[in-house]
């Protein structure tokens, strides 16, 4: 059950227009900067707005002439949408109940479900007495509840605390890979693709920017966006050999040979500050003013202006030690051979 | 305070000496099952026609939705014995429907208990409406895009998640639409006439008792009053306790 | 006469300030007058409400004219409606200073609250007739044309004036009439003619002349056993006492009268 499709949509102000393909049994994880696109992109598919161009294939099926409830397309909401006046069983049964299946057999398959979500002991709750995983497990349920063709998953755990999410987020992960149908799921949250999908589409703009694998992706981002999710510094020049030059003029001299346009990344971490300019021969070094100082897991995370506008990761004893504060002036370094260069 | 007050002074003057013969004259009861029939079919009538009307004004997106809200307003405004000679004007023997209706079928609304039903649904259809879409609006319409996700059409979505979501707008509606209804008069005179047993209903012989005897019209009030007030405690009751 | 001019002039100055304007020579001005039939003081200033039953209404619009005409200094306000409904506003205390009602009963019910300055006087009388559509396409003459089966009609309901005259009538002429409405006054009953939803309704002459023009009105020879007495009175608590007299006596003069002959009533 391959999905094949082009997907327009043109609102005031915005406009979409992404291909997007998954296989059999693939998870595919849209990523993208809030209003990128993404909701829209799931929403198209599911059928609950309308396309202005372009086409959905399921399978070789055209989808997009059908009503939402022709698709078989199974979707579970952000905030899940659980029907309030309805139990866990009768929310899940919802799905067979529309396709004619008799009410006992429909309760019965819904029983299964919940079984298999881990949910038998809470079939008879309404959906306010769920917590919040267990709510998403119903969702989840609900939507795999009508045997659909295709999954469509909307930011699963974003509604969850930290947590419940990591459980939760482990056995979303067992559901889909025994899905044998195409589940898209969208995310802002770099770690749920990265754990949950097979491939990533990063979504900027309502444009595809970016589109592979976990490595490939984190290993070369493409755009700031990118860059930014996976905590790198990230720059676009022309190379000749190991020096790139910035638009601006400035130059990086990097580990790599290459020719002609490319991006140049290296990570924060790669980035040492010093109160004054260093002595011997860091190729690259450059003067800095100190924009913000927050905390990023152990060490401090360090924004900075100068001919190189660049984050810096440093330990907070080195921080103390430099007097690092904004409006601070430094010079930062980085060794030519944490700077990687691949072509744009 | 200002909405009791009134009402004490029915209660003070009231003739309570005279009260239990008065209550058993033959036309008391009479008008006050047709206003209880009719009332109760009114809102009936409402719900049938104005639960899909208020979902078209709340969930569709039309040229000309917002004069269509605007006309549905209109029995609101319009002083209801000009709503009544409308509808004569409509399915009145000469009128627009009625006069096929009549040379048609042999069917006449006027001075039926069924044009009184007709005057009560004109007046008190906006109440219901008003209140539903209200209630269709502060519904997440979300839920009838999950609905549809599931396989579910768009009269089943309403039907089986949308109408339980918005149940308390509906009963609110349609508690309004029948006390409305109830109390309906110049409609009701207009269209349906005065006749008893037939179309006079409470408040027509509430009215006319007020031609010749405040005591009698006092009394008649009571009694709808106590019976509609009765209801409507009940029904309240019943639905904050559900 | 000299206690009427003073009380006069004392309403006159009293309905000046609560009017809280005026010109100053109203109440200078005020000469004799009152009282005089068929003249009344042409200097009767200040405010006179008066309470007519609604069949009055074409009437007395032209009377008011006249009258205002001869009192330019005195602001006439005419309130019309069923006249059950003005006697329980007059008995509720509803400031007014004459009531013209359309039968005796409601003007007894007046009477008897105390509300009555004197005895009511009969000025008018009105008679029924059978109102039809233009050109009376039943054919109808009498009352007992009324009890053809098919045949809509419209009566008050007995517990108004134009009710319980129609029900004299017709237990007079002893046919067994079964309207289809009992109208909350004859206005309502002669619309639902002039709507063509009933074919006939016993109506005052008075208010079938004034609509001549939609409607047709016959009179019956049984109509004779239910004459409607319009009685007239100052009221006890009439905050214009002399300009309410004038006003009667206005009213009963011999030009006016002709007025109401005109729109149909009877002397």
């Amino acid at each position: 059950m391959s999905l094949r499709a082009r997907l327009s949509v043109r609102r005031e102000g915005f406009g979409l227009d992404i291909a997007l393909t998954a296989e059999p049994g693939e998870v595919v994880a849209l990523l993208g900067p809030n209003g990128a696109g993404k909701t829209t992109t799931l929403r198209a598919l599911a059928g609950l707005l309308r396309l202005d161009d372009g086409h959905i294939t399921l399978d070789g099926v055209r989808l997009d002439p059908l009503a939402p409830e022709q698709r078989r397309i199974g979707v579970v909401f952000q905030d899940y949408l659980l029907f309030p006046h309805l139990s866990a069983l009768d929310n899940v049964a919802f799905g067979p109940r529309c396709r004619h299946v008799p009410k006992a057999e429909a309760r019965r398959t819904a029983q299964e479900w919940l079984t298999r979500v881990g949910l038998a002991d809470h079939v008879r709750k309404k959906p306010r007495q769920l917590s919040g995983g267990q709510a998403q497990r119903v969702a989840l349920a609900r939507a795999l509840a009508t045997e659909p063709r295709m999954l469509l998953l909307d930011e699963p755990l974003a509604a969850l605390d930290a947590r419940t999410r990591l459980d939760t987020r482990a056995q979303l992960r067992g559901h889909l890979a025994a899905f044998p149908g195409a589940t898209i799921l969208v995310t802002h949250d770099p770690l749920d693709a990265l754990m949950l999908a097979d491939r990533l589409v990063i979504i900027e703009d309502g444009r595809v920017v970016q589109t592979g694998d976990a490595a490939t992706i984190t290993a070369q981002p493409r755009t700031d966006y990118v860059a930014r999710l996976v905590g790198l510094n990230l720059y676009r020049g022309r190379a000749e050999g190991a020096t790139v030059t910035l638009p601006d003029g400035f130059a990086l001299v990097t580990a790599g040979d290459e020719q002609g346009e490319v991006f140049v990344a290296f990570p924060p971490s790669a980035v040492a500050l010093f109160a004054t300019r260093p002595d011997g021969s860091p190729r690259n070094s450059w003067p800095a003013t100190v924009t913000t100082v927050s905390r990023h897991g152990d060490a401090l995370r360090i924004e900075l202006t100068g001919p190189l506008p660049v984050a810096a990761d440093v330990t907070p004893a080195a921080a103390v030690h430099l007097g690092l504060e904004p409006g601070r002036e430094v010079w930062a370094t980085v060794k030519a051979t944490e700077v990687r260069a691949y072509r744009a | 305070m200002f909405l009791t007050l009134p009402l004490a002074g029915l209660l003070i003057r009231a003739p309570w000496s005279t009260l239990p013969e008065r209550l058993t004259e033959p036309g008391i009861l009479a008008a006050l099952r047709l206003s209880l029939l009719t009332a109760s079919l009114a809102t009936v009538v409402c719900l049938i026609l104005g639960v899909p009307l208020a979902w078209v004004l709340a969930r569709l997106h039309f040229p000309g939705r917002r004069l269509v809200r605007a006309l549905v307003t209109v029995p609101l405004v319009l002083p209801p014995v000009v709503g009544g000679v409308a509808l004569l004007l409509v399915f009145g023997r000469r009128g627009l429907i009625g006069g096929w209706l009549d040379q048609t079928f042999g069917v006449s609304l006027p001075f039926t208990t069924a044009g009184v039903v007709v005057a009560e649904a004109f007046v008190a259809m906006p109440f219901l409406v008003i209140a539903v879409e209200g209630a269709l609006r502060g519904s997440d319409a979300r839920y009838e895009e999950a609905a549809a996700t599931l396989g579910a059409s768009r009269w089943t979505a309403f039907r089986r998640v949308t109408l339980p979501l918005i149940a308390p707008g509906v009963a609110a509606g349609a508690v309004l639409c029948w006390a409305r209804a109830l109390g309906e008069f110049g409609a009701t005179i207009t269209f349906a006439g005065n006749f008893p047993g037939r179309t006079q209903t409470m408040p027509l012989a509430v009215y006319l008792a007020l031609e010749q005897d405040l005591d009698a019209a006092i009394v008649l009030s009571l009694v709808l009053l106590a019976v509609s007030v009765g209801i409507l405690a009940a029904l309240r009751d019943k639905w904050v306790a559900a | 006469m000299r206690k009427v001019l003073t009380g006069l002039a004392l309403v006159a100055v009293f309905a000046t300030a609560a009017c809280g304007g005026g010109s100053d020579d109203s109440a200078n001005s005020a000469p004799a007058g009152g009282g005089a039939p068929g003249s009344a003081g042409p200097g009767a200033s200040g405010q006179l409400v008066v309470l007519a039953a609604a069949s009055l209404t074409e009437s007395f619009d032209k009377i008011k004219e006249d009258f205002q005409a001869q009192n330019p200094n005195l602001q006439v306000t005419i309130s019309y409606g069923g006249s059950s409904g003005l006697a329980q506003q007059i008995t509720a205390g509803a400031p007014a200073d004459v009531f013209a009602a359309a039968s005796p009963a409601t003007m007894q019910a007046v009477v008897d609250a105390g509300e009555a300055a004197g005895e009511p006087a009969v000025f008018v009388r009105n008679q029924l007739v059978i109102a039809t559509a233009k050109g009376n396409p039943e054919g109808i003459r009498t009352l007992a044309d009324l009890t053809k089966p098919d045949l809509k009609v419209a009566l008050c309901a007995e517990q108004v004036p134009c009710g319980s005259a129609a029900r004299k009538a017709i237990e007079a002429a002893g046919v067994d009439l079964e309207p289809v409405t009992l109208e909350q006054d004859v206005k309502a009953a002669l619309s639902k003619v002039k709507l063509g939803e009933v074919d006939a309704a016993l109506v005052y002459r008075t208010d079938a002349r004034a609509a001549s023009a939609d409607i047709d009105g016959v009179e019956f020879p049984e109509s004779a056993g239910a004459i409607n007495d319009y009685p007239i009175v100052t009221l006890k608590s009439a905050p214009n006492p002399a300009a309410a007299a004038a006003f009667v006596a206005f009213v009963r003069s011999g030009p006016e009268l002709k007025v109401l002959t005109d729109a149909g009533f009877q002397l």
